[in-house]
């Protein structure tokens, strides 16, 4: 009996790594303190009812903000160990398989549990905001959107200390991710936590797009609506194209490993191929999905720190719109090297730099906004100044890689690492750090200290190219990716350790903004005027941090940059709007079942994982009960009431 | 703080220059090609990062203009209500479209004449060397010359190579940079690719894309040899090497590493064996000698035009029987 426990356990845990076992005590010495704390602050109920079963858009995105910057840290360390391991030949710090399940973590941490929430999250504060809307269009479903997520990146993430993590790479080509090669349980980690995942962004990008079309402020026509909305919209339409395909590849894989039917395996009339085109077909969309928000992001700081329109709104609309289709012509760039032969090269090669072409003009409509503006640098506007060039070079060698008969030379190498980790960290991560900064008084009602944020964005910068700028030489040195270490005779020492300094500047950048988080939270400025910026757009017109209901009256829209127009007016003498009456203002409830219900899912997917059908099973059927429960629920809302509403903004507007 | 930020980007600039000078630049292989498609590919990169540079180098200069000009503390103009002007933005999306048209015709027109699978047109008759991915390592045959290697190849300079590769494992990309560019190795399927050296010396080999546990230690070295060279060598790997025999194969096949090792004969149809063992297709004529050329096929049909210039392919195999797995 003991026996059998033992070599169950030896199974179930992974075990034999130092580094694990010391992630052990740390997540088992974390669960403890937080559960204490929990317990001895009394915050239980607190953590139910104002958090775990909220559906206000403004605490959601916080919750995504949360988790996404936990993810970026668990990304980051993975990147930092890869980078320890290559610091130097012949290191043994990682042996390949660790390797190889650190980089494939890595890549799909950071794309879809770091980015994607983090974009989610700004979804989520800025877009109801900005359009003077109360709520999203579906706010039960943005909540279960949001602990799909939540669950689905758990799931995944546990597969580090649980039975051990997927190493076939962030897309999983098959053969190598399917039974025969992979028959641990680290490829169906993977499928799971991926899939329920993929579900909550696939109703995230529902939800915004109908929220973007049908819950504006009265007068504001589609022409009159902020560039960040506008980037949204184009990212959600790419996101609801997109993601089906990923669920269904994702579904053919597992039937694959699962019931043993052969969708992507040769022996049995199947083809891999088929899966590298399905993957590509989701995958290629899903950088420009996460790359454009960042845009509208940047739009928004450029006016308002130039103090001026923004320059080209029509283009930058059509630009947005224009790559968003086009990115679904692009997905064959990612196999030029498979023979596909020259007429399908060809024709990918240019829908790939056709992208190019939109792209370039953003960035000029940018600098031109700018342009006899009058600029002031606070840190948003650093890591708008800061993106500029790193997108702009990192688009160049994306350019150089759309050429598909050299891609042949880039394909694989770290040439290629290089390109795309400038245009993601350079155009993504740098675009929502430049949004979270902008949008955080609004958020938290506080202002993040400047200083310290300054030193977190010197840092990164610097960092950033002197990790990423000797990838490129390397690239055309014959490095190729995911080797898990090199011999002295290769000269790609000097370079390589370079690099790793830069990972570590980088590292050195991020515990910065986390000081500075701390450090705000202990001496904040308080954003008293719930305009810090002298902002242009809707969401600066209500106190910081906003009200529940947002604004206690719908604003009246008339023109772009609504409110900058507004406070103009004011100061040339005239009268403000009239404000309508007030009413009582109609709210959703907050249920519990999006939390309950993703939770049977994780309990779903952990079972499956496993081959548990015991637990599997009533998994699903607690998600099935969840729905029937939901369905049945007929009061789901509540009014607000006018007395209440004077209060809530005579409190707000004290401060004022 | 503006100053000190044109100081530092002068300052790196000057010394990523210094360590691209100095020491580097021979390592660089990719743009030290020693062979015709290698340096096909070098100025089709060269030709595509100029045009790039005429777009980037003038944003860049414009970008630390702007920003510079605009700051708050110097009183430039004002104009916050200036928000469009027809003349430039006709200005700028023309400029991309142009140099994208460029880079596009430049593109198609070298995708056709460095497609990997179109032989080169030379004097000499191509070797053939048939590849094949293992996990991890590269076993070679030469189908003419009756012999076999495990991560190293040797072939005459200025002579074509006609690769054919395949893969009994999951698939990895076959790489020599200074030869020229990669092409992936499939199974169920011969993909080709046709290099040629134009100067002795031994080049880096690799396995491009990850297939598991040990593709790092897929690396291979690919020396090129004057004829007489290679004739030694080939009779001396056929006087003093093992034969490979249908075990000696599935022994190689198992994962793991290898050493360099040769083989003095290889078995029958091995090759073609490998490529339809995946139930791609099951040629008759496939009892061929050792000079088959079989293949399963190319991944694609519209590549029948080239192959049809190709003698070494037969007609019937156009039929993308990699594709079908219902045969056998």
């Amino acid at each position: 009996m003991l026996d059998k426990i033992k070599d169950f356990a030896s199974d179930f845990f992974v075990t034999g790594d130092p580094l694990i076992y010391g992630a052990d005590v740390s997540i088992g010495l974390t669960i403890i303190a937080v559960v204490f704390a929990l317990t001895y602050f009394k915050k239980w109920t607190w953590l139910w009812r104002d958090w775990l079963t909220t559906v206000d858009h403004k605490k959601i995105g916080i919750m995504y903000v949360i988790a996404s910057l936990l993810m970026l840290f668990r990304g980051g360390v993975d990147a930092l160990l890869m980078r320890t391991q290559l610091a130097i030949p012949d290191s043994e710090f990682l042996s390949p398989e660790h390797y190889n399940q650190i980089f494939t973590t890595h890549g799909v941490i950071m794309i879809l549990f770091m980015a994607m929430p983090l974009m989610f999250g700004l979804f989520n504060l800025v877009v109801p905001l900005q359009l003077g809307a109360r709520d999203v269009a579906f706010p039960f479903l943005n909540s279960l959107s949001f602990w799909l997520f939540f669950f689905g990146a758990m799931l995944f993430n546990v597969s580090f200390v649980i039975g051990g993590s997927p190493d076939a790479g962030w897309l999983s080509y098959p053969p190598l991710s399917g039974i025969s090669h992979s028959p641990g349980v680290g490829q169906d980690f993977y499928i799971w936590g991926i899939q329920i995942s993929g579900i909550g962004s696939l109703m995230t990008g529902i939800n915004f797009i109908v929220t973007i079309l049908k819950m504006r402020a009265p007068g504001m026509k589609l022409m009159k609506m902020p560039m960040f909305s506008w980037s949204v919209l184009s990212s959600c339409l790419t996101i609801i194209l997109a993601f089906p395909i990923l669920t269904v590849t994702l579904a053919l894989l597992f039937i694959d490993r699962y019931l043993g039917a052969h969708f992507f395996t040769l022996d049995g009339g199947g083809n891999p191929m088929m899966y590298i085109n399905l993957i590509w077909m989701w995958g290629h969309p899903e950088v420009y999905i996460v790359v454009l928000p960042a845009f509208g992001i940047f739009s928004e700081i450029a006016a308002t720190f130039a103090k001026k329109k923004l320059f080209g709104y029509k283009s930058m609309v059509f630009a947005l719109m224009s790559i968003s289709l086009l990115s679904f012509f692009t997905w064959a760039h990612h196999f030029f090297t498979m023979g596909s032969g020259a007429n399908v090269n060809a024709f990918f090669a240019v829908t790939t730099m056709i992208i190019a072409i939109p792209t370039g003009v953003k960035v000029f409509n940018w600098l031109f906004t700018m342009y006899r503006g009058r600029l002031s640098f606070p840190t948003p506007m650093l890591w708008m100044i800061g993106f500029i060039p790193c997108f702009v070079v990192g688009g160049m060698t994306g350019v150089l890689l759309s050429v598909a008969p050299a891609d042949f030379q880039f394909h694989n190498s770290y040439f290629l690492i290089a390109h795309f980790h400038q245009v993601l960290i350079g155009g993504v991560a740098f675009g929502y750090f430049a949004g979270l900064y902008y949008w955080w008084p609004k958020v938290f009602g506080f202002k993040l200290n400047e200083k310290i944020g300054k030193w977190a964005f010197w840092t990164w910068n610097i960092g950033f190219y002197v990790c990423f700028m000797p990838q490129y030489f390397l690239g055309l040195m014959g490095m190729t990716r995911r080797v898990s270490s090199y011999g002295w005779d290769k000269g790609w020492y000097e370079l390589n350790l370079t690099s790793t300094i830069g990972g570590f500047l980088m590292g050195i950048g991020f515990l910065f903004q986390v000081w500075q988080i701390l450090h705000s939270i202990k001496f904040m400025e308080k954003d008293t005027t719930g305009d810090p910026w002298d902002g242009r757009t809707l969401e600066w017109t209500i106190p910081s941090p906003a009200p529940l209901y947002n604004f206690a009256t719908l604003p009246q829209v008339t023109e772009k940059d609504d409110f900058w127009e507004e406070k103009q007016r004011i100061a040339q003498g005239h009268a403000p709007k009239p404000r309508p009456q007030l009413e009582p203002i109609h709210m959703p409830k907050n249920s519990g079942i999006p939390f309950v219900m993703s939770a049977f899912w994780f309990v779903a997917g952990f079972g499956f994982v496993f081959d548990w059908l015991w637990m599997a099973i009533p998994g699903l059927i607690g998600v099935a009960v969840c729905m029937l429960v939901h369905s049945f629920r007929y009061k789901t809302d509540y009014y607000i009431s006018v007395d209440e509403i004077k209060r809530t903004e005579a409190a707000a507007r004290r401060v004022v | 703080m503006m100053k000190g930020l044109r100081r530092l980007t002068a300052m790196m600039s000057l010394l990523a220059m210094t360590i691209l000078m100095t020491g580097c630049g021979d390592k660089l292989i990719v743009l030290n090609p020693k062979g015709e498609i290698g340096k096909h590919q070098l100025d089709l990169i060269i030709i595509s990062t100029v045009l790039c540079l005429v777009v980037i180098v003038p944003v860049l200069i414009l970008t630390f203009y702007i920003v510079w000009k605009y700051r708050k503390e110097k009183k430039a103009k004002y104009d916050p209500n200036w928000e469009h002007s027809t003349k430039l933005e006709t200005i700028w999306w023309s400029i991309p479209i142009v140099i994208i048209a460029i880079l596009a015709v430049i593109t198609v027109q070298y995708s056709y004449k460095l497609e990997p699978s179109k032989p080169l047109e030379h004097e000499a008759e191509p070797i053939v060397i048939q590849v094949t991915s293992l996990d991890w390592k590269w076993l070679f045959q030469y189908p003419d010359q009756g012999i076999a290697t495990v991560n190293y190849i040797q072939f005459p300079d200025n002579v074509p190579i006609q690769f054919e590769l395949t893969s009994d494992a999951p698939m990895n990309s076959f790489w020599i940079p200074q030869l020229g560019g990669q092409i992936y190795t499939m199974s169920g399927m011969a993909m080709k690719l046709h290099l040629i050296a134009n100067e002795p010396g031994s080049y880096l080999g690799m396995g491009a894309n990850f297939s598991g546990r040990e593709f790092g230690k897929m690396q291979f070295t690919a020396k090129a040899t004057s004829q007489e060279e290679f004739d030694t060598w080939v009779q001396s790997v056929k006087d003093s090497s093992p034969a490979l025999t249908k075990e000696g194969y599935e022994q190689l096949a198992i994962p793991g590493v290898s050493e360099v090792e040769t083989f003095s004969s290889i078995p029958t149809g091995l090759f073609q064996e490998i490529v339809t063992k995946y139930g791609g297709h099951n040629h008759p004529s496939s009892e061929g000698g050792s000079n088959n050329n079989e293949h399963g096929s190319h991944s694609n049909s519209d590549k029948a035009a080239d192959s049809d210039k190709a003698p070494v392919i037969e007609k019937e195999d156009h039929s993308s029987t990699n594709h079908e797995g219902h045969t056998k």
